[in-house]
């Protein structure tokens, strides 16, 4: 029998921040106010805990995301009660969407004033009760410990995801007797890890059989930690076939290997949409199928099996019915997979038909862009930002937009955890406090929020952050003067009606940088892109690059939406008339 | 332009969840956020330990949905069990209404008669009112209420669906 010792009463702050760091929590990304001052007052004598003061709520969500993101470990956030907690809805929802491990402490107006309006109160719980993973409301200091130590639990086990705990001010104040909790598990959340041993094999005897196979694979495959990436390559090079990702899992899988097609869905690559659509299994490996990757549903990979690798069932058939869900970790279940193989010495076939039908599709160089020697084009200021800097294996963060997705098709990533985007949000203003907090995980890193000029005003405010905490951020703005994707879609769908599109007063952004301490750099010519570009990176501190680019320029190719794959847009000479109305519905 | 509606089946959950504060609010919550139907919902306590709650959701929609509603449910972590009674076979539903009539002359005799074909009971009967207690599957209420209009219903309340399957063992 354990003896019970009398342990001593500490108080509900005190409590937070102890269980913080028995969590191994060292960074906390928050702002204050009245209804968090108590924990603000108890982290004050904890030098261990680091907490990074961010000038919005917003800001402190995405800055755990990038922190989350590019190390693998939680992100933690602190806000106040009311607007401190409703300005951190787009990040808590944005990382439900890209299922981030993030954990997100929010101060409430005290327990006996909870329903009376109060000053800034907000019904935390039940704004943010879709948006979270779970969500919890304290009523007790003594249930602190638990309830933190399972809410770190549910964001990073399974699939992960944000979970807000909130802490009313009384509750952070009372007293309760405090053990650490250190090391206990939760038995009411314990996700399937490995995959069923029958849907393994089946698995397995579908991928011999197959005759034109490509694995599709997602997010999931990062969030399964860096062995998954390795184990991907295995599986991809004992099956010899073609890979392909979502946005969300570019890095998992080498952009320079041959049997790399780019990614697929709306702005993904020819080769990759048809190779898709022309399969007959497909191996989809923690992806979840979304809308902006299948295209239109009855026309998506019309004749392949399907195999669904995911660790939450709940993605399995909600939008393409599989023929094979195997439920666990994805990491696991290729470990599996691979020993199943190689037990029945599965001697891949070179596929040698199929082969030669993507290099096929691949002849059409779909991402072929015009030159010209005047403008800056902004898929050649990506190739060039990736040639000047990816042997250092940067971290690229992004703004959502075109500059986003010319991104994710000419930088080409090798390594897991180092590309952090939006994707399932599409969040403007995602990209620099998640460079910020990347930064934060990694201080030797270069870390490049590629962005977007109406995106990077959304959360400009942190180019101060940056400076406070001596973070060598780079921004490098693809500037053309318009919501370029907006502009795009109403030049495709609108008749070029360009509804507000345009980005009128902008700062003067050098301007704007150096009042904050940073270094600012203006390209306007081709022949300065090199320089400006070696500039940036041999600058220390952080530096923001206004990259002028040529402001008419469209994304492609382009699947519009509700298309099938094979309708791809592979150049602005492929676009005709408007679209009916069932197009425009679509997003 | 028009928007195409599917064809739908009508299913029946008894879930188990935590009786924790908000459980009803996530549940009920994920039926609205998802755009799924809720025909009735009831919840109650049913552990020694008072730990345990069982929900019954009767509910409708395609079967694809019927699937996507259990894994949505199931994902919630203080949900422990999720059992579709429809698909899992035999069981039986009951629900219980409270109805009560005003009339005088024909119409009371008539509804004292119509109680009696339908097994309702009086629970409370003034000169010119009664108030009948029934129990029975959801379409027999339906119905018996449906009668009873026709003879001065006043108002009604119903307990919504419980359910459970048929033979020795749990769902
Ligand atoms: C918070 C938010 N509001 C609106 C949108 C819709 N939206 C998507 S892209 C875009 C334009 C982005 O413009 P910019 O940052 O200049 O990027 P570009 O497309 O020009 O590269 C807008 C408004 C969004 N994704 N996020
Ligand atoms: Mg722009």
């Amino acid at each position: 029998m354990i003896m019970e010792l009398k342990v001593a009463e500490k108080s509900g702050a005190e409590i937070l921040v102890q269980t913080l760091l028995d969590l191994g929590v060292d960074t906390v990304f928050g702002y204050p106010g009245g209804a968090v001052l108590p924990i603000y007052d108890a982290l004050y004598d904890h030098p261990k805990i680091k907490h990074i003061l961010v000038r919005h709520e917003q800001a402190a969500t995405h800055a755990a995301e990038g922190y989350a993101r590019s190390t693998g470990k939680p992100g933690v956030v602190l806000v106040t009660s009311g607007p401190g907690a409703t300005n951190a809805v787009t990040g808590i929802t944005d990382a439900l969407m890209d299922s981030i491990p993030m954990v997100v402490i929010t101060g409430q107006v005290a327990t006996n004033l909870i329903g009376s309006d109060a000053f800034q109160e907000a019904d935390t719980v039940g704004i943010t009760r879709h948006c979270t993973k779970h969500n919890y409301l304290v009523k007790q200091p003594s249930d602190l410990a638990g309830v933190l130590t399972e809410a770190f639990h549910i964001a990073t086990q399974g699939r992960p995801g944000p979970v807000v705990v909130d802490i009313p001010k009384n509750v952070q104040v009372a007293e309760a007797e405090f053990r650490s909790h250190n090391g206990k598990i939760n038995p009411r959340y314990q996700p399937q890890i490995d995959g069923d041993f029958k849907a393994i094999n089946e698995a397995a005897e579908m991928i011999m059989q197959a005759k034109a196979p490509i694995l599709y694979t997602g997010g999931g495959i990062i969030n399964s930690g860096p062995k998954a990436s390795e184990t991907l390559c295995q599986l991809a090079e004992l099956l010899g076939a073609p890979v392909t990702s979502t946005l969300m899992g570019l890095g998992a899988f080498s952009a320079s290997s041959e049997q790399w097609l780019g990614m697929l869905g709306m702005h993904g690559t020819f080769e990759a949409n048809m190779a898709m659509n022309r399969a007959d299994l497909v191996v989809c490996l923690g992806a979840r199928f979304d809308d902006r990757i299948t295209g239109r549903i009855d026309a998506f990979s019309p004749n392949s099996k399907k195999i669904h690798v995911d660790i939450d069932r709940s993605s399995v058939n909600k939008t393409i019915r599989v023929d094979l869900p195997v439920i666990g970790d994805v990491g696991r279940v290729m470990e599996q997979l691979l020993a199943v193989l190689k037990g029945r010495k599965f001697n891949a076939p070179d596929y040698e038909e199929w082969w030669a039908r993507i290099k096929g599709w691949r002849a059409t160089n779909c991402l072929a862009y015009p030159e010209s020697k005047t403008e800056i084009m902004p898929q050649e200021a990506i190739r060039k930002l990736w040639e000047a800097t990816h042997e250092r294996d940067p971290i690229i963060t992004t703004e959502v937009g075109q500059h986003q997705m010319w991104a994710a098709q000419h930088f080409d990533f090798e390594k897991p955890n180092k590309w952090l985007t939006s994707g399932g949000l599409g969040t403007m203003g995602y990209g620099l406090p998640a460079a910020i907090g990347a930064q934060l995980g990694d201080p030797d890193a270069l870390v490049i929020d590629i962005a977007g000029e109406a995106s990077i005003q959304m959360n400009i405010q942190e180019l101060g952050t940056a400076s406070q905490y001596r973070l060598p951020v780079k921004i490098f703005i693809l500037n053309n003067e318009y919501m370029g994707m907006v502009r795009q879609w109403q030049e495709l769908t609108y008749e070029s009606r360009y509804s507000n599109s345009y980005s009128d007063s902008l700062p003067d952004f050098i301007k704007l940088a150096e009042s904050y301490g940073w270094t600012g750099i203006l390209i306007e010519d081709p022949s300065d892109l090199e320089a400006g570009i070696k500039k940036m990176i041999e600058t220390d501190g952080p530096v923001l690059v206004d990259c002028r680019v040529a402001k008419l320029a469209n994304c492609f190719p382009m699947i519009p939406s509700g298309a099938a794959h094979t309708d791809m847009l592979l150049t602005p000479e492929d676009v005709k008339g408007t679209m009916d109305d069932n197009a425009k519905a679509l997003v | 332009m028009h928007i195409k509606e599917e064809k739908v089946e009508r299913h029946v959950l008894a879930v188990l969840v935590d009786n924790e504060a908000g459980i009803l609010a996530r549940i009920a919550g994920m039926f609205t956020a998802r755009g799924y139907n809720i025909e009735s919902l009831t919840v109650a306590d049913i552990s020694a330990d008072h730990a345990i709650s069982r929900i019954t959701i009767a509910t409708n929609g395609p079967p694809h949905v019927i699937e996507q509603i259990i894994a949505q449910l199931d994902r919630l972590v203080p949900v422990h069990s999720v059992r579709d009674l429809t698909e899992a076979g035999p069981h039986v539903q009951r629900e219980l209404a409270l109805v009560k009539v005003s009339g005088k002359g024909e119409n009371r005799i008539e509804a004292m008669r119509l109680a009696d074909v339908y097994r309702a009971r009086v629970v409370d009967a003034t000169t010119e009112s009664f108030v009948f207690e029934i129990t029975g599957a959801p379409d027999k209420i339906q119905t018996f209420v449906g009668l009873m209009r026709e003879v001065g219903l006043v108002e009604v309340g119903r307990t919504g669906v419980v359910a459970i399957g048929r033979g020795p063992d749990a769902a």
